[in-house]
């Protein structure tokens, strides 16, 4: 078994895992906007697919990745939006809604698909990000290998978790959003308005999933397929929730599930005499322990998942 | 919830299915297909004839488990998404069972392999429960993960222990003596439709006249005044998601052992979370799963019709599902459409 230390101490396991955690780390933080205003949201999945599709239709009809991107984001941030009126205009709860969300997206992605590619498994190619190669970093020994040379998104989601955290723990909408999801009477008797605040951070979480939807089609693969998000909607909540309901938390987080998931496809390729299906196994089984680890020392948000009605009458 | 209250619930689900349908139509529509065409195939698959009938009835058993599941937890305040893997492992549990006990009586060899289906699913049960109630961890995520992990190990058991000589990854085929009897003579519809009926009269009388189905109502709707009240909340969690699961495995039971007549990797299309769907419309009655059931049953069945006759995809079906479980989960929709249609005719004479 001298190939197992090979396939676990290998640098570019670390590259992946950079390259894999940027879609899950970007949910998740759309996750602790969302959570942190006060709004369940398993609908990070449906997000996430519909940002992959929706970045492969732009650049499909364009030829141009950026403006994929940017339609990515607004595919997501309308999923964002439906989850909002639902969980918070109309009182549905949070947790079937998003079960809800994920079913829809999962079958319009498809339906648009077939109507418009009249393929069923997969769409064509289509312009994809391509990489950065940074001048400079890239020639650092280990550090160049590990962060050099990647898709642009990986260095912008980085940028933006960083912009995420500072926002949400270093300026006055911040602890608004915070004050929102602990304490909404509170929050709206200092004059807090906790519905736009809530609809803000829903869509703000639809529009940064979609984000990472689109690297998943835009920058790992250059085209969508069914169902391509695969879970990692999922896992960027489960990230969130271990990460404490932060942005660097949730990256951290990210980066734990993606080291795993890297040395499962690596065992994979290396012909580690173990089944595939126990191999892909792993991920989620860590997942599962990480949770249970985690969530005796996190604490969600006090108001997570009530309806707020402003006023005391009605 | 009495009578009436389950009567406009139901009212209500059904304008929340037109809805959704109408929404569907639009869709076809928009796509370039002729909407009568679909909605025609759709309801022939579905209702026209014995053979539609009784392969609307084949597919409403699975999800009348599936359903009846969640519905359950939803009395215990969790969210079982996990439905889909303890499907799976119900039906690999009962498939293995089943052939092993070729040697038996065919009654013993049933019902001792729907016992191992049911077990199989309450076991996978146990770990989303046990962790919920212990730390906390949140049931939906953790019934996620293990739906995947259920997939993956059973395709690995069946692929090394349990595998047909054959080219195609599965277990053999049942004997006819470990198979649920058919019921209809040359369809598929099998026993497991009477033995889902039998499990929502059972679980109804649980929930409602057992100190054990009071306790789990007790703790859905409070935990922490059924705390106070005396009722053991984490032992509650953990019976009722493991009650949840062994449901879900007699769905994967009912298939193995009832339709596919074995196990087959990847089989489930689903019923798992349209099981979802059919317990949020259901809601609070265990017996309206039933109809529930029989309506996504024939949706599915419909569906493949549709598909295969005016090449409609059957992802069209997944979407009036999501729509679905979206407009019966916000009841408030019914009333505000109302309402915005009162102001417009009015002038702005509602309320803001």
């Amino acid at each position: 078994m001298s190939g197992f230390a090979d396939v676990v101490f290998n640098i570019n396991n670390l590259t992946a895992t950079i390259r894999m955690a940027t879609p899950i780390a970007l949910a998740a933080m759309g996750g602790a906007f969302s959570e942190r205003s006060g709004v369940v949201n398993i609908g990070l999945e449906g997000m996430m697919l519909a940002g992959a599709f929706c970045g492969v239709l732009g650049s499909h009809f364009t030829g141009s990745p950026w403006l994929g991107i940017l339609l990515a984001v607004a595919g997501g941030g309308v999923i964002g939006a439906i989850l909002a009126v639902f969980a918070i205009r109309l009182k549905a709860d949070h947790v079937v809604t998003g079960v809800g969300i994920n079913i829809l997206a999962s079958g319009a992605t498809t339906w648009l698909m077939q109507a418009i590619w009249k393929r069923k498994g997969a769409t064509d190619m289509v312009a994809g990000l391509g990489t950065w190669s940074v001048p400079g970093l890239r020639d650092i020994p280990v550090l160049g290998t590990i962060l050099g040379v990647h898709s642009p998104l990986v260095y912008i989601g980085l940028a933006l978790i960083a912009l995420g955290w500072v926002v949400m723990f270093r300026t006055p909408l911040g602890l608004r959003i915070r004050m929102t999801g602990e304490h909404p009477e509170a929050a709206d008797t200092v004059g807090i308005n906790v519905r736009a605040v809530q609809y803000f951070c829903v869509i703000l979480s639809g529009c940064l999933a979609g984000l990472g939807g689109a690297y998943l089609s835009l920058a790992q693969l250059n085209w969508f397929s069914k169902d391509m998000s695969a879970g990692r909607g999922y896992m960027a909540l489960a990230a969130c929730i271990f990460g404490g309901w932060n942005p660097l938390g949730g990256l951290g987080a990210s980066f734990l599930f993606s080291f795993t998931d890297a040395i499962q496809m690596r065992m994979q390729t290396a012909q580690i005499p173990l089944a595939v299906e126990i191999i892909q196994m792993i991920p989620y089984i860590l997942t599962i322990l990480i949770l249970a680890g985690a969530v005796v020392r996190s604490r969600p948000p006090a108001a997570l998942g009530k309806h707020y009605e402003s006023g005391h009458g009605r | 919830m009495g009578l009436r209250g389950d009567v406009s619930r139901f009212a209500y689900s059904a304008i929340a299915v037109l809805l959704a349908l109408v929404i569907g139509a639009v869709l076809i529509g928009t796509s370039g297909y002729s909407v009568k065409e679909a909605y025609s195939n759709l309801l022939m698959g579905a209702f026209g004839g014995v053979y539609s009938l009784a392969t609307t009835v084949v597919m409403s058993t699975p999800l009348l488990f599936t359903g009846l599941a969640v519905a359950l937890a939803f009395q215990c305040g969790l969210f079982n998404v996990g439905a889909e893997g303890q499907l799976y492992v119900g039906a690999l549990a009962s498939a293995v069972v089943a052939l092993a006990l070729s040697g038996l009586p065919p009654a013993f060899r049933v019902i001792i392999a729907l016992t191992a289906g049911a077990g199989a699913g309450a076991a996978l049960g146990f770990l989303p429960g046990y962790l919920k109630a212990k730390i906390g961890a949140h049931e939906v995520v953790t019934t996620i993960m293990l739906n995947y992990i259920a997939i993956s190990l059973t395709t690995f058991l069946v692929k090394t222990y349990f595998r047909d000589p054959g080219p195609v990854d599965q277990t053999v085929l049942l004997p006819p003596g470990s198979r649920l009897p058919e019921l209809v003579p040359g369809t598929r519809v099998s026993l497991g439709i009477v033995i889902g009926i039998l499990a929502v009269a059972l679980l109804d009388r649980v929930m409602r006249r057992s100190v054990l189905g009071y306790e789990i109502q007790a703790v859905g709707q409070n935990p922490h005044a059924a705390e106070y009240g005396g009722v053991n909340v984490a032992a509650r969690t953990v019976q009722a998601m493991m009650i949840s699961g062994a449901v879900a495995g007699l769905a994967g039971s009912v298939e193995s052992m009832g339709t596919l007549y074995r196990f087959i990797p990847y089989f489930s299309p689903g019923y798992g979370f349209t099981g979802i769907a059919v317990a949020v419309i259901a809601g609070k009655s265990m017996w309206a799963v039933i109809p529930a059931a029989f309506l996504f049953g024939a949706l599915q069945s419909g569906g493949q019709s549709m598909q295969l006759f005016a090449g409609i995809p059957m992802e069209l079906m997944t979407m009036v599902q999501g729509l679905v479980i979206l407009f019966v989960a916000a009841p408030a929709l019914g009333s505000m459409l109302l309402k915005s249609r009162s102001r417009l005719s009015e002038k702005g004479g509602g309320r803001a």
